[in-house]
Parts: C-alpha cells; sequence; structure tokens
C-alpha cells in the first residue's frame, strides 16, 4: 500500500530527456512554469498541452504514470473548478437554478483553472519522473551555488536534501515493516473514534522514531569514518556538463515562450 | 491444530509499473499441522513474502489461502482469525517493541485480542517464561534491554497470543552462538508444550537440519520439498540455488565424491560418525 506513493518517484530510462543535465530540466521547469502563468488564450493552452506531450512522448513516461500521480490532486483540482464555475461574476448567464447561475465567464475561468493546475503539476512531475533525486539535488546545488558569495550555506542545504530524499524511500520501508509487525500482533489501524485511531498509531510512530534516530546517528558516524569533513573543496565523481542537447532543449523552451506571446499578441 | 493450504499463490510487486516483480509464481503447499516446516532459500527467493500471506498482511494477486479449509481473506472477521491464530515474528522483532514497559509491550498482543486482564497477565508470564525473559525485567523500559533480551521480549509478544501456527523469519540472526542455541531450543520446546506447527525461515542449514520437513524456494517457487535428509541428499540442487549444506552433509557429499560409500541423506554429525564407523567395521577394522 504505501510503496504505490509516487510522489517524487523517478522512473529510470535512456531517453534524451532523462540525459538532459538536470540544471537544464531545472531551469527549463522554472522557465514551463512562467510560460503557463502568461498563456491568455485557448491556443496558448493548446501549445503547452502539445510540449508536454512531447516531452513526454521523447522520455517514454506513460499517460498512467502520470495520472496516478494526479491522484492525491483531484480534490484540489474539484475544487477549484467548483470555484470558479460557480462564484465568478458575469451577465452572460448560461443556466440559472435558484440562486445557483453558472456563467460563460465563470465556466471559461474554471477550464482555464483546471487545465493550468493539470498543465503545472504534470510539467513538475516530468522533472522528478525523468531525473533521479540525486541529480535533481545536484543541479540544484550548482545552480544555487552563487549564493554561497551571500554566506547562504548551499552545499550543506543541498546535503540535507539530499539525504532526506534517500530517506524517504527507507522510511516507507520501514514503516511498512512496523506496521505488518503490529497487524500481525493484532493492532487494528483503520477503524475506531478519531482519538483511538490516533492512540492506535503510537506503536507505529514510537517505533519509527526510535529507528529514525539509530539511523541518523548510523549514517553520522559512517560519515566521519569516512573523514567527511563538509563541502569545501569536495571534488565530485559525476561532473555535470552542459551539452549539444542542452542547447538544443533550451531553444525548444524559448521556442514555446515565444509561440505563447504570439498567440498572446494574436489572441489565438 | 490447523492446517495451512496455498493453492496458486502468485505475488507480484508494483504491478504496471517498471519496477514489476513477481515474488511468488504459482505456489501450491500444504502444511499438516503439528510439525515444525523449515523455508530456506536464497536471498529474493519469496520466503519473507510467502509468510506475510499466512496471517494475511498480503493479499495476493492471485490464488488463495486456506487455514483448515476456509480462505483467509473471505470476510474481515476471517483476516482477524488468522492474524490471531498465526503468530508471525518477522526479522529482527526488536524494531516493533514501543512501550513503557515490557510487560505492556508483550500485553500488546493478547490486548488487542481482548482477553480478559487476569488471562493477558496469565499469557504474559507464561510467554515471558518461555523465552527464558526474568520477570524482574517486567517494569523496564523495552529500549534499556540488551540486544538479546529485546529479541526474546518481541517473540514472547508474539508467543503471548498464543497462536496455533508460528511463523518466524530467521529468529536467530545477529545473536551469538550460545543465544542462538538457546533461543532455539526455547522454541521448539514451546512448540512441542502447545502441539502447534511452527514455520522456521532461516539461512542456517544446521537449523534447517533440525525441521521435519524442509520447504526450498528459488524465484518464487518450490524446487525441494520433502524431510532433511531426502532434501540433503540432493545436494547439487540445493547448491545451484546458492544455499549451502550442513557441514555433516558437506562432509558426506565429498567423500562420496571420493568414492567412499556414504550413504546420502546423511546430514547429522552423528549420522556422519555412524556411517564412517559402519563402513570401516565392514572392511574389517575395528573401532577404537
Amino acid at each position: 500500500m504505501l510503496k504505490d506513493i509516487t510522489l517524487g518517484q523517478y522512473f529510470p530510462g535512456d531517453t534524451p530527456v532523462h540525459r538532459l543535465d538536470p540544471r537544464t530540466k531545472l531551469l527549463l521547469t522554472v522557465v514551463y512554469i512562467a510560460a503557463l502563468f502568461m498563456v491568455s488564450t485557448w491556443g496558448g493552452y493548446a501549445l503547452c498541452i502539445a510540449a508536454l506531450g512531447a516531452v513526454m512522448a521523447v522520455s517514454r513516461i506513460r499517460p498512467r504514470a502520470l495520472l496516478k500521480g494526479l491522484k492525491p490532486l483531484v480534490f484540489i483540482i474539484v475544487f477549484t473548478a467548483v470555484l470558479n464555475l460557480f462564484f465568478t461574476a458575469g451577465d452572460d448567464v448560461l443556466f440559472r437554478w435558484g440562486a445557483v447561475k453558472i456563467t460563460y465567464t465563470g465556466l471559461e475561468r474554471a477550464v482555464s483553472m483546471v487545465l493550468r493546475v493539470l498543465l503545472l503539476v504534470s510539467g513538475t512531475f516530468l522533472l522528478t519522473y525523468t531525473t533521479s533525486p540525486l541529480a535533481i539535488t545536484d543541479g540544484l546545488e550548482r545552480l544555487l551555488s552563487p549564493l554561497k558569495k551571500l554566506r547562504v550555506p548551499v552545499y550543506e542545504l543541498s546535503l540535507m536534501m539530499c539525504i532526506a530524499l534517500r530517506f524517504i524511500p527507507l522510511l516507507i520501508e520501514e514503516t511498512d515493516r512496523i506496521m505488518s509487525a503490529q497487524k500481525a500482533r493484532g493492532a487494528d489501524l483503520e477503524t475506531g473514534t478519531l482519538p483511538e485511531r490516533a492512540r492506535a498509531l503510537l506503536p507505529l510512530l514510537i517505533p519509527l522514531f526510535v529507528s529514525s534516530f539509530r539511523r541518523a546517528d548510523e549514517l553520522a558516524l559512517a560519515m566521519e569514518c569516512r573523514c567527511y569533513n563538509g563541502g569545501e573543496g569536495r571534488t565530485r565523481m559525476k561532473q555535470l556538463r552542459m551539452t549539444g542537447r542542452d542547447a538544443v532543449a533550451f531553444c525548444l523552451g524559448g521556442l514555446l515562450v515565444a509561440g505563447i506571446l504570439v498567440l498572446r499578441r494574436l489572441g489565438i | 491444530m490447523k492446517s495451512i493450504e496455498l493453492r496458486g499463490l502468485t505475488h507480484v510487486y508494483s504491478r504496471g509499473t517498471p519496477f514489476e516483480k513477481t515474488a511468488i509464481d504459482r505456489l501450491d503447499l500444504t502444511i499438516e499441522p503439528g510439525m515444525t516446516l523449515g523455508l530456506i532459500g536464497h536471498t529474493g527467493s519469496g520466503k519473507s513474502t510467502l509468510i506475510s500471506h499466512l496471517n494475511a498482511l498480503l493479499k495476493p494477486t492471485a490464488g488463495t489461502v486456506l487455514l483448515d479449509g476456509e480462505d483467509i481473506f473471505a470476510s474481515k472477521a476471517a483476516i482477524r482469525a488468522a492474524r490471531s491464530r498465526v503468530g508471525v515474528v518477522f526479522q529482527y522483532p526488536e524494531y516493533q517493541l514501543f512501550e513503557e514497559t515490557v510487560f505492556a509491550d508483550i500485553a500488546y498482543g493478547p490486548k488487542n485480542q481482548k482477553l480478559p486482564e487476569a488471562e493477558v497477565d496469565r499469557r504474559v508470564r507464561e510467554a515471558a517464561a518461555f523465552v527464558g525473559l526474568d520477570e524482574r525485567y517486567f517494569d523496564k523500559s523495552p529500549l534499556e534491554l540488551s540486544g538479546g533480551q529485546k529479541r526474546r521480549a518481541a517473540i514472547a509478544g508474539v508467543l503471548a497470543m498464543e497462536p496455533e501456527v508460528l511463523v518466524l523469519d530467521e529468529p536467530t540472526a545477529g545473536l551469538d552462538p550460545a543465544g542462538r542455541e538457546d533461543l532455539l531450543e526455547k522454541l521448539f520446546a514451546w512448540r512441542r508444550a502447545r502441539a502447534a506447527t511452527a514455520i522456521l525461515v532461516t539461512h542456517d542449514m544446521t537449523i534447517a537440519g533440525r525441521c521435519d520437513r524442509l520447504v526450498v524456494m528459488e524465484a518464487g517457487r518450490v524446487v525441494l520439498d520433502g524431510a532433511p535428509a531426502e532434501v540433503f541428499a540432493r545436494g547439487d540442487r540445493l547448491l545451484a540455488t546458492g544455499l549451502d549444506l550442513p557441514p555433516a552433509a558437506h562432509i558426506a557429499r565429498l567423500l562420496r565424491e571420493r568414492g567412499v560409500d556414504v550413504p546420502a541423506g546423511v546430514y547429522t554429525e552423528d549420522q556422519l560418525c555412524r556411517a564412517v564407523l559402519d563402513l570401516w567395521r565392514r572392511k574389517g577394522g575395528v573401532p577404537c
């Protein structure tokens, strides 16, 4: 059950998208998000959907994986849609039933908001699906490295992020294991009133806490045993290098933005 | 006493993703009551996945698990009953301890079974005595115990539920040799005293040799099944799955390879000694 969590999951592969430099992918995701907020026409949305589809096709990410990731967001998306659908002021009423009315403006706004949220989340999912967490932290660290001048502990931050990401699957596995053990002893985690259920979580949380501290301790010890002493002067095994592929990707990203701006000007 | 029947059991992890993995593949197995069954196999052969089905923790992708002829997934009540009747001690069970005192931790299972106070008390004391955990530890925090004592406390927590089938996944992993022998002796004694069924997952062939029946798994299927003597007689097949032989069976095998006629199926030191002495006598030698 817990193993099915797809948040931030990485699908290994060897496609041009997977091989892109993580910095390129991070920057392009930011550009893509910014572009989404510049979209004001249906043509613009069509262009964004086409771009997303193209990236999915090249990276061989199946739509099903994307849908699975979107599932936890259904509530937010429906909420946004309903809010915009019923509470948008306008005179072009399409449908009226007592105090409830749906306006053409409202419908238009609801559809475009839902599209925007879906495209936004799908875009960031594509980043995490095609880039390993380690590569993302690596890329982030390099992108943020100018902040070192301002005494921001960039290296430490990225190490923390890296360790946190590394520990997520471990913690999920551990939770699964302790859950099994307590269920085997007759623990009932699914039924009962809210306070009862909260209390039923104790047998799960306490061992998890204890083992997390133990793991953190062991990791710190293991790092010190291997003479870890901070980020100063460390070299890397995997050097990040931009290639022609990244240049092409940036050009395509630029084209997407230009296309959206042109469509906006034309009003299509 | 319950018999366990697995019919066409299949379990596939992460179905429909690139991580899809078939852990158990159309497995059939019947476990008769009142015996100790050793489940052996290389890491990743599906042993741990298999035992999680026995008390309804994992739902099979296909196939059924029958406890005394009844499907344990038939209803919520059936699942609950299976959890109560089939006690599972997972690997490194000491990490599941959570209560403030050792007593309360051992009592967690029986309390979930909704037993009266006095019965819980009796079971906790009995289970602790069985694993050799002194009552003076009862008021201590489980975290203060040593590794071996933690293991005992955790196993007592499952024994206190008085299951009819006890499943143990590597119960002696990480213990010192003396502690290992002591704990095993106590677990075997518990099984005999209660005439329960025990299923023992192990990598240790000496421990496997002490079971009544051995089931060898490879890639989610049963490849060898029989009394230890029968299984160890097929040393080649066993070694091919990446497992080992007990030391005595290994020596017997090497002797056979060199043309000494030691019977197949010898796997304890005693049997080996007797077989060698027999041969010696037949050749006219006098045992010293």
